[in-house]
């Protein structure tokens, strides 16, 4: 008898997939961006659909199919959800301290650097009439 | 920053300046502040003598290990004094404008009294 596609596994393998590589997406809006709750929606969607998989492949193996590629592919994605994790739970919060950054009081220090047109701006440029919001970032890549 | 630029007349009407820093050159900037719609200058210290000055280089964490700044803000007044400092503790949550805004108010209302 042909055994029949076990849907579950593919899909939710793939709503895994998707909870990694649509990180960039989300992190264009604050609201996904500060906490990753539309990626972890997705790789907790993508688990449960493996999951059930799983239990159909191996408690009715005559009926689906999927025990060996069934595994594979939740192995494949518990490693992209871990590497995930890393990166959100721990590289992200690898900020040095600035312990010596300007305080409230402090005078900000002054500078005075080159705009997008290649024109010097100074710090004192910028402070009249009501001062300045000074955004340091780490850049275009 | 993106947000910033959205709200960037509620800055203006208060009379506020905003500036954006980070170590990448002109050129980069040029584009970025074209592409993104950018209207506030965005400063290039390509050899982060700025972001060393103000303690928020972040060794080694550029795409070739360059050193680049850490995402922080600052609010300073009219004097040149810091008003509101926002140092993260995760690259990606950013300071949003709205406590920006509400510390200038608080400057300005400091001020009065």
């Amino acid at each position: 008898m042909k055994r029949k596609w076990n849907w579950p596994i593919w899909v939710g393998f793939v709503v895994a997939m998707g909870g990694l590589f649509s990180y960039e997406f989300f992190a264009q809006f604050p609201i996904t961006r500060d906490f990753p709750w539309a990626n972890l929606l997705l790789f907790g969607i993508g688990a449960a659909l493996l999951l059930v998989g799983l239990f159909r492949a191996f408690g009715r193996p005559q009926l689906y199919r999927g025990k060996v590629f069934g595994s594979s592919f939740a192995a494949v994605s518990l490693f992209l959800f871990a590497f995930f994790a890393y990166e959100i739970f721990y590289v992200l919060r690898q900020v040095p301290l600035s312990a010596q950054a300007p305080r409230v009081g402090e005078k900000a220090p002054e500078f005075s650097l080159p705009d997008q047109n290649g024109k010097q701006v100074a710090l004192t440029d910028l402070l009249s009439p009501n001062g300045a919001v000074l955004i340091f970032y780490r850049g275009h890549w | 920053m993106r947000s910033f630029q959205k709200r960037f007349s509620e800055f203006t009407a208060r009379g506020v300046h905003i500036a954006a820093i980070s170590v990448d050159s002109v050129e980069i900037n040029r584009g970025h502040a074209q592409k993104m719609g950018f209207t506030f200058p965005l400063l290039s210290d390509a050899g982060a003598g700025v972001i060393r000055r103000y303690d928020v280089l972040h060794r080694g964490a550029g795409p070739k290990n360059n050193d680049i700044a850490r995402p922080a803000e600052f609010y300073v007044d009219a004097n040149g004094t810091v008003q509101w400092v926002n140092l993260t503790e995760n690259i990606a949550v950013r300071a949003r404008p709205e406590q920006a805004l509400s510390a200038i108010d608080a400057t300005k209302a400091g001020r009065r009294d």
